[in-house]
């Protein structure tokens, strides 16, 4: 059996790894199943809206230009803004792959080695169901910090100027720089641009916990849904 | 055990080398693999020098870091090593079995699909489309052609196996199993964690994915073809079959199931993590089994690692493994985890592996083969040693520059310093890493330019006398 063609091909070929699959892989899909994954529509929270509007008032031609004027009955307005605020996330994801942010940056806090008080809580399970988070974007390699609590830590100003010229702003950043999210200027992004912005500022926005080294000043328009912290 | 159906086997009368091996397309793949190897170095320096801030290159978008780093990982992965394993491949299924593979037009359908395949992934994550998956980066509509490919790998090698009759040698239980293995991982890790599940459970099957294709890719042709040559060149048997039958079996189960240590303090659940430790730390036993076995079998002719290029390096590589497991049963521990995980301990511990083993096995074969298909010896033998020391000696720097750093920046990280110290203290480490790079990327350049030049040697020289296959002059010992 051992030197046997059937004995490699069945048991080592499609056996070991069809049980290293079941209890490495289909175990811990099934201990998840009762948390379904979220859609970008659901990710968003008062926080992030917060954000997203910042953006629109901080580059009102840029925002504009990629997506429109808001309407201007409220009711409508708030749903406008959800809507392109889904596209954002999901756009903003895409390109964070894209450019390999993560593998230089992770989006996990581990227990151990003070992680938790330089960056916040450690990461739970339910914070990575969702859309945005397939693949995972746990990331094994840190350069630049960790990630995942990154939300509301900076203002979209910082982070503009940051992608445009991680220099100007953190000396000796080996950080490279994306001055096509931008159009020439960093108060100019583009789509793209505005989308990462997006997606950073969506890490981490749905704790209420923010980071002990910059005071978080709630959000004025509302807290993080509740269901999302009882969820945990 | 087979009935004597295969009449043409049987009987004294073998089959000739060149109604077995397209000795062709063997060289082939060895010059794409090294069209590769260049590509992927040349994006490995430019990441190195970014991260020293002497990026040379104008901040445009197709030639972004982010972006070449995944170029380097992939073509190392799937340029340098896959296409000198096809070649390798192409060499040693053929002779072992004593049948060709399936069918030449597909060998050469095959290897043009491939190159294709490997370049529009390149061209595809330079244009921004990578895939969230690390390995993995190839592109999503990319995907269904690579797993094509793989299938149709499977097929051509997997007709002379399957017709030879067993039971099989040790290489060929390698190669079986890998020809299943490896299409089922790439599958598995470039469809799941795309389409279907998100989160923790995508964590894990990426976690597999990483893992499996160093451990059932990468590793079992790498044995595969080390079970192959090691006793040819030493011209005796393995020193013990018994050994070789745990090693395989060992590394078959146990390989698969770590692919979570990857990925340990996440919020997978905790006794899987530990699962995934428990088993590396079973294989490292496994590894162990195989590598006395290899020391075994060169006991009492040890002074021949020094005069035959092939084996040096076939023995170097040996020598790596051994210290990238020891690391590996090291750096798995959750104490050690906790303080290396994230830094460059990692990036050094993989530069070992996939260069100091893998890569130097596949140099040294290259070593022994080209000779003996070109019928001419190398053009310049002593740029072959040179390409040795450099590569093994550049490697030894830049793997323990980067473990050593890793350790720094690990401890700089716990005692909460600020992110900017570091990145300051990981300074000199990554000066050191680019120069060991530079070293290796000039030793590659050399052993370029030696095999152009034989290979020009030998098409002019072609009317002179061609010694026999199998009895070539370099390296023979
Ligand atoms: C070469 C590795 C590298 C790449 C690639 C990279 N970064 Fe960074 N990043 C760093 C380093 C190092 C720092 C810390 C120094 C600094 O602030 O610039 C950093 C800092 C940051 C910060 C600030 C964190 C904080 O609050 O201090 C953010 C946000 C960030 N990066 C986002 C990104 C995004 C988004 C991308 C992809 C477009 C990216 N990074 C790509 C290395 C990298
Ligand atoms: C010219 C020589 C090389 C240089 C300068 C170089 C440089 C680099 C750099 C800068 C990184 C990114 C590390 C980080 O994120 O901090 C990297 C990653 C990597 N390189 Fe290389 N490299 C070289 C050759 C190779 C070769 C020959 C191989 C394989 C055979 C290889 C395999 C890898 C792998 C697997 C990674 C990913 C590591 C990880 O994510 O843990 N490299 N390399």
């Amino acid at each position: 059996m051992f030197e046997r063609k059937s004995g490699i091909l069945l048991i080592a070929g499609l056996g070991f790894f069809a049980f290293a699959f079941l209890s490495n892989a289909v175990v811990p899909m099934l201990m998840y199943r009762h948390l379904p994954e979220k859609t970008a529509e659901q990710l968003v929270n008062g926080n992030l809206r917060y954000q997203f509007e910042d953006l629109a008032q901080r580059f009102p031609q840029a925002f504009e230009k990629v997506y429109g004027v808001p309407p201007a009955d409220p009711e409508q307005a708030a749903k406008w803004y959800d809507e392109h605020l889904a596209k954002a996330l999901r756009l903003g994801r895409t390109v964070y792959t894209a450019e390999g942010c993560w593998h230089c940056h992770s989006q996990f806090v581990r227990p151990v080695s003070n992680e938790d008080r330089r960056w916040g809580p450690v990461a739970k399970s339910w914070e990575y169901q969702n859309e945005l988070q397939r693949p995972v974007m746990f990331g094994t390699r840190r350069v630049g910090p960790d990630l995942s609590r990154e939300g509301g830590r900076r203002s979209n100003d910082w982070h503009a100027v940051h992608f445009f010229d991680p220099e100007t702003l953190s000396k000796d950043s080996p950080m490279p720089r994306y001055p096509w999210l931008f159009e020439g200027r960093p108060d100019k992004p583009n789509d793209r641009g505005l989308a990462l912005l997006t997606y950073v500022q969506w890490l981490g926005s749905w704790h209420e916990t923010y980071p002990y080294y910059e005071d978080y000043v709630v959000t004025p328009i509302k807290t993080a849904p509740a269901a999302e912290v009882a969820a945990e | 055990m087979t009935s004597a159906t295969n009449s043409s086997i049987d009987g004294q009368q073998c089959p000739r080398h060149e109604d077995l091996v397209e000795d062709r397309l063997v060289l082939w793949y060895f010059v794409a693999a090294l069209t590769f190897m260049t590509i992927s170095m040349l994006a490995g320096i430019l990441m190195g020098l970014q991260l020293l801030r002497h990026n040379p290159l104008p901040a445009i978008e197709v030639l972004s870091p982010g972006r070449w780093r995944m170029v380097h990982t992939n073509a190392i992965a799937y340029g340098f090593l896959a296409n000198a394993f096809l070649g390798i491949m192409h060499w040693v299924i053929p002779r072992l079995t004593l049948r060709p593979v399936l069918s030449n037009p597909l060998s050469y359908l095959i290897f043009f699909a491939w190159q294709a395949v490997v370049l529009a992934t390149a061209v595809g994550i330079l244009f921004g489309q990578a895939q969230g998956v690390e390995w993995g980066e190839t592109p999503v509509w990319i995907d269904p052609f690579a797993l094509l490919g793989l299938l149709l790998v499977a097929i051509n090698f997997g007709a002379p196996i399957i017709n030879a009759p067993g039971p099989l040698y040790v290489t060929l239980w390698y190669y079986l199993a890998a020809l299943v293995w490896t299409f089922l991982t790439y599958a598995m890790g470039n469809l799941l964690p795309e389409y279907f599940v998100c989160g923790s459970s995508a964590g894990a099957v990426g976690g597999l994915f990483i893992h499996d294709l160093v451990g059932l890719f990468v590793t079992p042709l790498g044995w595969g073809m080390m079970y192959y040559f090691v006793p040819i060149l030493l011209k005796r048997p393995m020193w013990s079959h018994g050994l070789s039958l745990v090693g395989f079996w060992g590394l078959a189960f146990f390989y698969p199931l770590q692919g979570i240590h990857h990925f340990l303090y996440t919020p997978i659940p905790m006794f899987l993590q530990y699962g995934a430790v428990l088993s590396t730390i079973a294989l490292e036993f496994v590894v162990l089994t195989v590598i006395v076995n290899f020391v075994g079998t060169l006991y009492g002719t040890g002074d021949l690692v020094l005069r035959n290029l092939p084996l040096r390096y076939f023995y170097t590589g040996i020598l790596f493994y051994f210290l990238t497991c020891l690391q590996c049963a090291l750096q798995v521990t959750l104490t050690f985890q906790a303080l290396i995980h994230f830094t460059d301990w990692v990036v050094g511990h993989a530069h070992m592996v996939m260069f100091g083993v893998f890569s130097l096995w596949q140099l040294g074969v290259m070593t022994y083969l080209v000779p003996r298909i070109l019928k001419t010896e190398w053009y310049n033998p002593k740029w072959c040693e040179w390409h040795y020391w450099a590569s093994s000696g550049g490697l030894l720097v830049m793997a323990s520059d980067l473990i050593l750093g890793g350790l720094f920046q690990g401890w700089s990280w716990a005692a909460l310093q600020p992110w900017d110290a570091s990145i300051h203290l990981s300074i000199p480490f990554w000066s050191v890493r680019l120069v060991a790079g530079l070293v290796m990327f000039a030793a590659q350049i050399l052993f370029v330019v030696n095999f152009y030049l034989t290979w020009r040697k030998s098409t002019r020289s072609f009317s002179v006398t061609v010694p026999a296959t199998g009895a070539a002059p370099a390296f023979g010992q």
